[in-house]
């Protein structure tokens, strides 16, 4: 099968797998806070330290987790680098007109690759330890207040679902499509940028037809099995707060805490 | 006066648009505990017919009856619960990436507790040979696995009626076997009653009776034997004899004196005799 990684539940019993899908909703914002909010290398020390501390209870291949930053490292990187010539710093290095290296530049850029790269990696946890089901039916429990407001929280849940759902089907769809065109001559791997975009327009298409048509039969297929909205539906699985999200709610509570004492207290290189 | 069968068409009429492909008064019925084919070459119109079965498609004119109640707008989720669809495309039918959550999607929309909920996930996932795959990825299924976890997700919701609207046509020869195999067991242990719409002969083989359908009508019905014994009309409506009966031409075209037959054995005498015949 191919490689669909990014976003896929990883399927073993772990206690990070059962903690309450809520709590690590809760949690995966709480640390993106905290990684802006820390600003020393000790503060990002505490958040790296929470995240391994996860990545081991997981059960889940360390490499496996770090393949998700492969998939971005390219997009961290050039940030990175353009934060590099143009972040406008005090100690300059060297400067060729706009551009202008620094130590800050270099700091701050260091800082947001660490930053990107954690906050990368919390979040595949996430969703590498919750299925998707769990994780909608988190996002639905969450956003339950705001069906005061008659804000179709429901809806929106299910189409996340059925998006997840359809990543791995679509991709294989993508990978056969891209053959087919291949086989008509279509030059995927030219130098030319623009020769590679223009072959990309025959995948799409035909892609988005796809998509539009598997969404019609989706749509038979639920109504056949009586879908008629979210009033009177049922849910299987009921979420519950155990031990186990108290404990981890009090590590996360005692990171973010940890890393603001660090904050006010021990000051930060930027 | 009503009658006990499981479904019934009567004077049904359907056009998706005026002018265009229709379905005319068509009448047929489908006895408790049947196991029915439904034959036709595409665009013969036994998709529509599944779709007009559930109320997905609601008909111009006539009646659809289930258990001899018709399909209305108010019973319409009833019936529905009642007359399970599995469809063709194993990737366009499962809403959720976990095999158990899948299953408990019907379960859940018709409001049962999440005790029944969990009961029904056992007994469907162990009804299509499922059982250990409850925690799986859907994603990572073979296609005839994803069509019984399918399958699974309608028995969830206790059907009277099964209808498979060309299920095993996007599988390989196992996958194929594997949904014919569950559908089978369905009849005869659970003594569900089934409607299989296919374009594959070998499948009405194993069916109790057998309805041809060409451009929007029934143009035969009877058992598998008697609709397979009309060679020249079956090709006339695209369709084709099992591999058993094409042997059987075969055999007699080279000039070996067998029977027509669908049956294996009958076949397998003739040609014994045959030979120990001319030796």
């Amino acid at each position: 099968m191919k490689d669909v990684s990014f976003g896929q539940y990883y399927p073993v019993d772990s206690a990070i797998h059962r903690l309450d899908p809520r709590l690590k909703l809760l949690f995966l914002i709480a640390f993106i806070v905290v990684i802006f909010v820390a600003n020393s290398f000790w503060g990002l020390l505490v958040c790296a330290g929470v995240l391994l501390l996860a990545v081991l209870l997981s059960h889940i291949p360390p490499w496996k987790v770090l393949r998700s930053v492969r998939g971005v490292i390219f997009l961290v990187l050039f940030t990175a680098v353009i934060n590099v010539f143009f972040y406008a710093g005090e100690t300059v290095y060297w400067s060729y007109g706009v551009i202008t290296v620094s130590k800050e530049g270099i700091i701050f850029s260091v800082f947001l690759v660490l930053r990107l790269v954690l906050l990368v990696i919390c979040s595949s946890l996430l969703t590498y330890t919750t299925t998707p089901v769990a994780l909608t039916d988190g996002v639905e429990s969450l956003l339950y207040p705001l069906k005061l407001i008659r804000f179709p929280v429901h809806e929106l849940a299910l189409i996340m679902s059925i998006a997840l759902r359809m990543i791995p089907v679509l991709t294989e769809e993508t990978g056969r499509i891209q053959n087919a065109q291949k086989a008509r001559g279509a030059d995927f791997e030219s130098k030319n940028i623009v020769t590679r975009i223009k072959a990309f327009i025959p995948v799409l298409v035909p892609l988005l037809i796809s998509a539009l048509r598997r969404a019609d039969e989706l749509g038979e297929a639920m109504e056949a099995r009586c879908y008629m909205g979210g009033k009177t539906r049922t849910k299987y699985k009921k979420l519950r707060f155990g031990w186990g999200d108290l404990v981890a709610f009090l590590i996360g509570a005692a990171m973010l805490a940890g890393v603001i004492l660090l904050r006010v207290y021990v000051g930060g290189v930027l | 006066m009503e009658n006990m069968n499981a479904l019934e068409f009567e004077n049904v009429s359907f056009a998706y648009e005026e002018g265009g492909f229709h379905i005319d008064k068509l009448n047929f019925s489908v006895a408790e505990g049947e196991l029915v084919a439904v034959l036709g070459h595409n665009g013969s119109g036994k998709s529509t017919l599944a779709r007009l079965s559930n109320g997905i498609l609601t008909a111009d004119s006539g009646t659809v009856r289930v258990f001899g109640e018709p399909l209305g707008q108010k019973n319409l989720y009833e019936i529905r619960r009642r007359v399970g669809v599995v469809f063709q495309n194993p990737d366009n039918q499962n809403v959720a990436s976990v095999v158990e959550d899948d299953v408990a999607f019907g379960a859940e929309n018709i409001g049962l507790a999440r005790e029944e909920i969990g009961r029904r996930i056992d007994f469907a996932l162990s009804a299509v040979g499922m059982g250990s795959f409850r925690n799986a990825t859907v994603a990572r299924l073979s296609g005839g696995q994803k069509q019984r976890i399918a399958i699974a997700g309608v028995l969830a919701l206790r059907p009277d009626i099964m209808i498979l609207d060309e299920s095993t046509a996007m599988l390989d020869p196992r996958g194929r076997r594997e949904i014919v195999d569950v559908v089978l067991r369905l009849n005869r242990e659970e003594k569900m009653t089934v409607l299989m719409i296919t374009h594959y002969p070998e499948e009405a083989l194993l069916c109790d009776r057998a309805i041809v359908m060409n451009r929007g009508e029934i143009v035969m019905q009877g058992t598998p034997a008697e609709i397979f014994g009309r060679h020249e009309e079956l090709l006339t409506y695209n369709l084709d004899l099992p591999r058993i009966g094409k042997l059987c031409k075969t055999l007699q075209e080279g000039g070996m004196s067998v029977r027509d037959t669908l049956d294996i054995q009958i076949l397998a005498d003739d040609i014994a005799k045959e030979l120990t015949c001319g030796s």
